[in-house]
């Protein structure tokens, strides 16, 4: 090409199919956010929002309650059946349950968020991170089988208070009315125990990134305006921090909301709101009741998020 | 022989911001041609509706007498040095500036010859082997620089091409284009809010404001004799005296531009004015007066004797210096 | 003074950070002591005596094959078609600035924020009111669902650092739209591309909640796992299980670490 004669200002195009196709998309760029956008929009529009809507449709049928068979009209009879006292346990159970275990992640998350976002430097930053990452994404089910091996009566728990002379306090926390049960892995404790340690590394992250972004000379400006290193902590480092937790919420909380094999494995015969969710749309074959039954999440983490957002917590995610 | 650029009419609108708005335009091929103007003044529009990034609302541009606008860039014999450089973080040194070639389907061999070559005319030979990473601002502007030119370009484009470099190796960039250009011959279009290097570097220079070319000439022209306020204002910042204060002076009622070296302070003669303050610059001292109620700047030549703030001076110029801008504008 | 508070970590706040991440690695450490074991009836604790047997147990059982194959099949459909769907949403929203591409993010997002259980049972009933049988397919619909946001926020991160300038650079010097996208686009997000790949085969591969909602009488290795732990059968196995799946998961999380570390840090939002 470049032996060729010396070539005119607007050289021709590359021909063929491809070439066709590059040209019409620089004169178009809408056609290639078109072309890009289409399958994913399909794919989560069509297949994922469309499912959702199905399911939120059908919480407004009913069902017969000699046949077992779903009746396709519009009716609230199953709200209502969904605001019976049982059912509001239920709600109630689940939501004090999720409301604990983020309260509970935030304070054991903030220490580790700090130390990671603060003081850990080079290496020691690397080890922090993966070690973090690395339990957040094994596997959920080895996490729960792991408690399973800890809480049982025969288990380390057990070995180590019987070690430490202290069986009786383990004996006398059972005795206790709610909290308590049989065993540890037959108990609410138990089931706050799993969820906060499967849900923990969700809060951490969020709330390192929240507090890596303050920036340093920001703790200067308040210890040179005479803060103390506490009065710096609470006036400065946490209201900055906050939208980490908040993002660090809607994770913990959402996720204990809509879980129902942890209180399965580990934990009473009481239900949760997902273990309603599976047994009505399961063995009773109720699937408006349970698709009303997922509503009371979806509600709850609409409000919830809607919160946050205003909080400016999606910075943070 | 077509002019390099021809813009007949041009308009690029985005929404309502009318980023360019009706502009004729001619570069003359083989002329180093600068668009001067304040950020958002439209001169990188231009530049990009000649690259080809940007496609004209409305108008007729012409590259080398070849209808340009519905071509893509990758279709224009024009090549570009960006603010940013731009240079691709994967590839070496060598493979940046053989992209171009790569792309036509050039022999490894070849386009790597040709690649070292062009690192060789903008002095670095033997970086090829580097990442682009390695280099400092000054060496990736040269690499920038030789990816563009070894296309061999009918047009070239240079967006700010000084911009991140400091001072000194500004000025050295300056000569070395200004040499490299007249050697190869190439058209040069380069954009730039630096008056000072548009006036020093360029054969013809356009000044831009609010999306319109407000003059065209060369250096000297645009210097000496601007046809507006903005263009006296901003080339040089010239003193802009109204009509009124124009004929308190002794000229006509017209708008008038007087450069502050033109301004000489004596003893004697000319028009009276107090001195409110004045700056050290090194080379010559900024000394400002008011007259009335209306403002002067003067610079004077080092070595000469700077009164006091608040002391009476008297101010001349030759007729020449006072270039009249008409009534209106 | 104020120099010592900023350079000295306090003691109280290393301990609690120490003991936290003791907390978060100890139960998974457990896994691979009790994989060892020579007690088949019951979790004691310390295990009486250690022994490998287990392992060639768990090397003859076919039903752990069968699940193992299935999952390894249904994770790896589910991340190619994550990786063509984010990545198409990702250089979207990215490239360009159209009306709406907040609402895109938050769609890709909204798999992974609500609740697994509300996927799962929307896509069953889906499944039931469109008459579609369960197989391996309905499976990979589920995964591939949630899977997408996380190829999707690794491929944002990075596309954001391939400048727009780039791209207009390979044009200028020639290349059209598919030959920039070979030569600039694919090479600078190719990394990220592998991590999010990594991290969506990862999390499919674990994926349980949604699975059982949509694999019917099929079992994935998730799915034998939660049989195991709500009837435990087979003890030994399902340690031994547990030990090998925790060593499979750290291989991709540790490399889509190092292939992402110098720049963006992979997302962990995603799971």
């Amino acid at each position: 090409m470049t032996a060729a004669a010396a070539p005119g200002a607007i050289l021709p195009g590359r021909g063929g199919l491809g070439g066709a196709l590059s040209d019409a998309f620089w004169r178009n760029p809408k056609l290639l956010l078109f072309v890009m956008l289409t399958p994913p929009l399909l794919w989560l529009g069509i297949i994922y929002l469309g499912s959702l809507f199905a399911l939120l449709i059908q919480s407004f049928f009913s069902i017969d309650e000699f046949s077992g068979l779903v009746v396709r009209e519009f009716t609230l009879k199953t709200y209502g059946e969904l605001l019976r006292p049982s059912n509001l346990d239920i709600i109630v159970r689940t939501v004090t349950m999720a409301g604990l275990v983020t309260i509970a992640s935030a304070i054991i998350a903030f220490p580790i968020a700090y130390y990671a976002a603060r003081y850990a430097k080079g290496r020691w930053k690397a080890i922090f991170y993966l070690g973090v990452m690395l339990p957040l994404w094994s596997s959920y089910l080895v996490k729960v089988y792991a408690w399973k091996l800890i809480l049982a009566k025969e288990g380390i728990l057990s070995w180590i208070f019987a070690k430490l002379h202290l069986t009786p306090l383990i004996d006398g926390w059972l005795a206790l009315p709610v909290v308590g049960g049989n065993s540890l892995s037959v108990s609410p404790t138990g089931t706050f125990l799993v969820f906060v340690y499967v849900w923990l590394p969700f809060m951490i992250l969020p709330v390192q990134a929240a507090l890596e972004r303050v920036p340093t000379n920001l703790l200067e400006a308040s210890a040179d305006l005479g803060a103390s290193p506490r009065q710096t902590f609470s006036h400065v480092l946490l209201p900055l921090a906050l939208p980490g937790v908040i993002a660090g919420s809607i994770f913990t909380f959402s996720l204990t909301l809509g879980d129902y094999i942890i209180p399965q494995i580990i934990g009473t015969s009481h239900l949760f709101i997902g273990m309603a969710v599976y047994a009505h749309q399961g063995t009773a074959g109720n699937i408006p009741l349970a698709a009303a039954f997922t509503v009371v999440p979806v509600v709850i983490m609409g409000i919830y998020l809607w919160l946050a957002k205003r909080a400016g917590a999606f910075n943070a995610l | 022989m077509p002019h390099a650029v021809t813009f007949q009419k041009v308009s690029r609108h985005f929404g309502s911001v009318r980023a360019v708005d009706a502009v004729d335009l001619e570069v003359e091929a083989g002329e180093f041609f600068a668009m001067l103007g304040p950020s958002g003044s439209g001169k990188t529009t231009c530049l990009r509706l000649i690259a080809g990034f940007e496609q004209p609302t409305s108008g007729h541009i012409e590259i080398f007498g070849e209808t340009a606008e519905g071509v893509p860039p990758y279709r224009r014999n024009v090549n570009t040095v960006f603010q940013d450089y731009a240079l691709f973080p994967h590839l070496n040194v060598a493979d940046n500036v053989a992209y171009g070639q790569m792309i036509r389907g050039v022999g490894k061999a070849e386009r790597l010859r040709d690649a070292e070559a062009a690192l060789e005319m903008v002095k670095l030979p033997g970086y090829g082997a580097r990442k682009p990473g390695e280099l400092s601002g000054g060496q990736r502007q040269r690499v920038a620089l030789a990816r563009a030119l070894v296309n061999k370009p009918k047009v070239l484009l240079l967006d700010e091409p000084l911009g991140a470099l400091d001072l000194k190796l500004r000025e050295q960039m300056q000569e070395e284009l200004k040499t490299l250009q007249k050697a190869l011959g190439i058209t040069f279009v380069f954009v730039t809010h630096d008056q000072g290097e548009a006036l020093s570097m360029a054969d013809r220079i356009a000044v831009f404001n609010h999306g319109k070319i407000m003059q065209t000439g060369t250096p000297e022209e645009i210097y000496r004799r601007p046809k507006t306020r903005f263009v006296a204002d901003f080339v040089g910042s010239s003193n802009v005296l109204s009509p009124a204060f124009t004929r308190r002076l002794g000229g006509p009622a017209e708008w008038a531009s007087l450069r502050p070296e033109d301004i000489r302070i004596g003893a004697e003669g000319g028009h009276e004015a107090r001195v409110t303050g004045s700056s050290f610059l090194g080379n010559a001292t900024r000394l400002t007066l008011d007259m009335a109620g209306e403002k002067l700047t003067v610079l004077l030549p080092a070595g000469s004797a700077v009164p006091a703030p608040g002391a009476s001076v008297r101010f001349s110029w030759e007729p020449s210096a006072l270039h009249l801008m008409g009534t209106e504008t | 003074m104020r120099s010592d508070k900023q350079s000295r970590t306090p003691m109280g706040l290393k301990i609690a950070a120490g003991l936290g991440l003791a907390f978060l690695h100890l139960p998974l450490l457990l896994i691979f002591l009790y994989a060892f074991t020579t007690e088949d009836k019951s979790y004691q604790f310390p295990p009486p005596g250690l022994t490998l047997k287990w392992f060639a147990v768990t090397w003859n059982r076919p039903d752990v094959w069968e699940a193992l194959g299935l999952s390894v099949r249904v994770a790896s459909i589910s991340t190619v078609v994550a990786l063509v769907l984010g990545t198409l949403c990702a250089a979207a929203v990215s490239q360009t600035r159209f009306f709406g591409r907040e609402t895109i993010s938050l769609l890709v997002i909204l798999p992974i924020a609500l609740p697994g259980i509300i996927t799962g049972i929307s896509l069953r009933s889906a499944f039931n009111l469109a008459e579609i049988p369960f197989s391996f397919w309905t499976i990979v619909l589920g995964h591939a669902t949630f899977c997408v946001v996380v190829v999707y926020n690794n491929a944002v991160a990075r596309f954001r650092r391939v400048s727009g300038s780039l791209i207009e650079a390979s044009m200028d010097l020639g290349a059209d739209g598919f030959q920039t996208f070979r030569h600039v686009i694919l090479p600078n997000i190719g990394t990220a591309l592998l991590a999010g790949g990594m991290l969506a085969f990862a999390l499919s591969f674990d994926e349980v909640i949604v699975t059982t909602f949509t694999a019917g009488q099929q079992a994935t290795l998730p799915i034998w796992m939660l049989e195991e732990l709500v009837r435990p059968r087979q003890r030994p196995v399902t340690n031994v299980v547990a030990m090998v799946v925790v060593l499979v998961t750290f291989l991709p999380i540790l490399a889509a670490y190092y292939l992402t570390r110098d720049g963006d840090q992979i997302s962990g939002q995603g799971k």
